[in-house]
């Protein structure tokens, strides 16, 4: 199928797009990559009037060193955020996360900010942002404002992003000598995950100084497993002392039930592969 | 409608297309490279894979327009321009890494992009960069055969057993 007929803009700079935001409002849709919204346009579950195409404000690509943070520009491909030694270095879990994420030709075309603003609890990229406390930078007509990533997710495909502003950077703080670990749960290849763990952790020699998870599809937004991470603080980084905390990883979530599975076998799961995930980035795996 | 310019296959194209149409549309009904194929119509399996400014993409999850100013290669752009066939078709080929050949283009130019970041890739790099293109009748044993052919990686006992 094709989609329904549109306008088409393709803005070379943000305020351009702010415009033609302001223009169309209501009737416009903004596309980065492409890769969630055109299929949703070919099935015709969604047919915008306009389409407004991010993918020629160059400003908008690539990673910068912030000082104590990485700046990561939105429109930066999935590919290109999951090469950047930067990237390795400071924020381990989110290279970690880009290997499981969709396939290669996705990867080339999918960009970082685009799955983060579409907000799927089922993308893999939610967690690990909230797990790493990302600041999420929007532009809107008043200038740019920054959204800690604990308030920006709102509901299923619903973030703090107004809907007169765009995504424009993404900020990690520096997690440097933290490994990480995201472990995905599919039952075939490139699928959305049933439930996904991001964990990243600190050591102090054999111990755990301090842990970070995110929780994929375990509810309308990623959640963070907060019970979990602060009785791993001071933990021994083994099977028995990761153990216990692992087991409280699904306290308090509200995951969907589905032919993948119904909310009690999501609970297990999110124990099961946070005890890997921990373990794993611990180096124990 | 909308002008594109672009170059496919080395030859420099322009058109007025409508928004709405496909990369893949444009290249099988505009320009008549009907060796890109559609499959799935839902992005899943990878038998329209194309490049664009050297990078594997599915070609019906881009727009034509959002191709402006772009090089595209088809299928149809591997072989040279004596018919010699580019070297991971010539392994195909050989290795047999097809049956019904639907899933074909997609998985030889998926390959090429993969060998061009990874010269030599393990099998399970191979089964990984291959995770965005689906064959329903190989079972995909001599599809990792051919890579690993046209990687010049194919071990001695694969080779014997095959």
């Amino acid at each position: 199928m094709i989609p329904a007929a549109f306008g088409y803009v393709a803005p070379t700079s943000v305020e351009e797009a702010l415009a033609a935001l302001a223009e169309h409002g209501d009737d416009a849709k903004i596309i980065a990559g492409g890769q969630s919204l055109l299929p949703v346009l070919r099935m015709r579950l969604n047919a915008p009037e306009w389409v407004i195409d991010l993918g020629r404000i160059a400003s908008l690509r690539g990673v910068r060193d912030g000082g104590d943070h990485l700046a990561i520009g939105a429109m930066t491909t999935h590919h290109d955020v999951g090469q950047d030694p930067m990237v390795h270095e400071h924020a381990l879990l989110i290279s970690k996360a880009i290997t499981h994420l969709a396939d290669a030709q996705v990867r080339h075309r999918g960009t970082f900010g685009g799955a983060l603003a579409h907000a799927d609890p089922a993308g893999d990229l939610g967690a690990p942002a909230l797990a790493l406390d990302a600041i999420f930078v929007v532009q809107g007509p008043g200038g740019s404002r920054e959204i800690p990533a604990a308030d920006f997710f709102v509901d299923l495909f619903e973030t703090a992003i107004s809907d007169d502003e765009i995504l424009t950077e993404i900020r990690v703080p520096k997690y440097g000598g933290w490994g990480a670990s995201y472990e995905k749960f599919v039952r075939i290849a490139h699928q959305w995950p049933i439930v996904a763990v991001a964990a990243s952790v600190r050591l102090e020699g054999d111990t755990i100084a301090e842990a970070r998870i995110g929780l994929t599809n375990m509810g309308s937004t990623p959640v963070r497993a907060r019970a979990t991470e602060q009785m791993l603080a001071g933990q021994p980084a083994t099977e028995e002392g990761v153990a216990a905390a692992a087991a409280l990883a699904a306290d308090g979530t509200t995951p969907p039930s589905d032919l993948n599975g119904d909310a009690d076998y999501r609970r297990h799961l999110a124990t099961v592969l946070t005890r890997r995930a921990v373990l794993a980035a611990a180096g124990r795996g | 409608m909308t002008r594109i310019n672009l170059t496919v296959d080395g030859q420099r194209v322009a058109d007025d297309v409508e928004p709405r149409m496909l990369l893949v549309q444009y290249l099988r009904e505009k320009l008549g490279k009907t060796g890109t194929v559609v499959g799935c119509d839902t992005s899943n399996c990878g038998a329209c894979t194309v490049h664009l400014d050297g990078r594997s993409v599915k070609s019906c999850n881009v727009l034509a327009v959002q191709a402006d100013g772009g090089e595209v290669t088809t299928i149809e752009g591997l072989a040279g321009e004596d018919g010699q066939l580019h070297p991971v078709q010539e392994a195909f080929r050989e290795c047999h890494g097809l049956q019904c050949g639907y899933c074909t283009p997609g998985m030889i130019m998926q390959t090429v992009d993969l060998l061009a970041e990874n010269p030599s890739p393990s099998e399970e790099a191979i089964r990984l960069g291959l995770e965005g293109n689906l064959c329903r009748c190989t079972g995909y044993h001599n599809i990792v055969r051919a890579v690993q052919h046209a990687a010049g990686t194919t071990g001695a006992a694969e080779g014997a057993s095959a």
